[in-house]
């Protein structure tokens, strides 16, 4: 049941191969390149780059149908919100304003604009691969060892590793109750009053947080009838050992971080300016 | 104190946990068409009163990205958000001593204003500066989006996690419970 938590997604494919901390070492190359820059052609290497990994992993769209029904969604509203607030930001932050055509009233379309929420537009996409590419291709027991071995102290490491543990745990301890309760008559449905919903809320939430805390006494007692944190270092159940591929990506992801810095931080800024 | 080390590690983990499945499958309709209860920072601000800062710091944090990867994007600078809120509250867990099981009226006030300070510091600060500079977007769509988030918050996690730790502080014996007969 973990293995559903996080949508992992066993498949034999060149991604899958890698080791946990190669993979976390992508997404988090990607996610702060992606995150510094606003130079569109870094941007759009970017992408090309996780589209690729996102073929190279054998992933289909239609297995992470929910997540992108959501992303798209997500970024149309953002897209007309970024226009409503604040139609001008484009060509104020380009120096420069080509006006398409006018709506009516301060509501120009202009060039810049458009530029900008592209480059906007872009940034939301290219994390969406990588995300998927992290979470469905990498088993959750493979998480913490790749955190700690990415110099991540071992305890915080072992908290993600015991959420992940405790996720499916605390999910059906989350129906129970709140079956238990509704057999009661205790509704969270619209047709409640609002703080009569709230009251109900707490009726399923005090239980879950009361078990959660004796469940937190009964691990802490046996991890440390165990001697849990005697040693400065431990090692991990789940360990993938790393090849020569995994040297070689992670050896890409770095020149990629560096080049892709340099690039954006040429003209003195991070913005790509192809209008002056 | 190692024995409160040790819990502090399964603390953060499990906080995580909670948050996660608040935040990923539990959906209580706020009124407003699309809004659902935010769950999730009650219960974190009641992790971070019971175990301090580094622990309300963490396992909100490791909750929030959880959520976010399932969703396919992380949001870093919502989820430092969640990280300084759960910080913000720790911070001022000193001063509710719920283990002796008092959650009074100075307990209540210093609730309030803990997050009421957090939540201040936590959305309109720390997430609209990382908006910002990731991607550079408007000020005013920013700070207009994480106000109605840092009011939203506020009120969620002071009703939903003052009333959990008025349960909580319930079940414990009340020190000085007991009389001499």
């Amino acid at each position: 049941m973990q293995n559903r938590v996080l949508n992992y997604i066993p498949r034999d494919s060149f991604i899958h191969r890698l080791s946990g901390t190669t993979k976390f070492i992508i997404f988090l190359s990607f996610s702060f390149l992606c995150g510094l820059s606003f130079d569109t052609r870094v941007l759009l290497v970017l992408l090309a780059l996780s589209v690729i990994g996102f073929i190279l992993s054998k992933i289909k769209l239609k297995e992470v149908k929910v997540m992108s029904t959501f992303l798209v969604v997500f970024v149309t509203l953002n897209f007309i919100l970024l226009f409503i607030f604040n139609p001008e930001y484009g060509p104020e932050m380009y120096n420069s304003r080509t006006v398409l055509f006018h709506i009516g009233g301060k509501y120009y379309i202009t060039l810049e604009q458009l530029f900008y929420q592209f480059n906007i537009v872009l940034k939301y996409i290219i994390g969406f691969p990588i995300a998927i590419l992290f979470v469905s291709t990498t088993n959750p027991s493979e998480f913490a060892a790749s955190l700690s071995s990415l110099g991540v102290p071992y305890r915080i490491s072992y908290s993600v590793s015991l959420a992940l543990r405790y996720i499916p745990d605390i999910q059906k301890d989350y129906h129970e109750i709140s079956q238990s309760q509704e057999a009661r008559g205790v509704a969270l449905g619209k047709d409640v009053k609002f703080f009569e919903r709230i009251g109900n809320a707490i009726k399923i939430l005090l239980p879950l947080v009361l078990t959660s805390l004796e469940r937190i006494d009964a691990i802490s007692n046996s991890m440390q009838l165990r001697s849990f944190g005697k040693n400065k270092t431990r090692t991990w159940y789940v360990k993938k050992k790393m090849t020569t591929a995994d040297y070689c990506v992670i050896a890409f992801c770095i020149v990629m971080f560096i080049v892709g810095m340099i690039v954006t931080n040429q003209g003195g800024n991070n913005i790509y300016n192809p209008f002056v | 104190m190692k024995n409160d080390s040790v819990k502090k590690v399964v603390a953060t983990g499990i906080g995580a946990a909670l948050f996660f499945v608040l935040a990923r499958f539990v959906a209580i309709p706020s009124g407003i068409p699309n809004t659902n209860i935010a769950l999730q920072y009650g219960v974190q601000s009641v992790f971070a009163v019971l175990y301090g800062p580094v622990v309300g710091c963490l396992s909100g944090f490791i909750g929030h990205v959880l959520t976010d990867i399932t969703w396919g994007e992380v949001w870093w600078s919502w989820a430092f958000g969640t990280a300084v809120y759960g910080l913000i509250v720790g911070v001022f867990s000193k001063r509710i001593n719920i283990q002796s099981g008092n959650f009074g009226k100075t307990e209540i006030i210093t609730f309030v204003i803990a997050n009421a300070i957090a939540n201040v510091i936590a959305w309109p600060v720390v997430a609209a500066v990382g908006d910002m500079i990731i991607y550079k977007e408007p000020a005013n769509l920013v700070i207009a989006q994480l106000a109605v988030a840092a009011a939203a918050d506020f009120v969620c996690a002071v009703v939903i996690g003052g009333l959990l730790l008025f349960g909580y502080s319930k079940t414990i014996a009340k020190t000085g419970s007991l009389d001499r007969e």
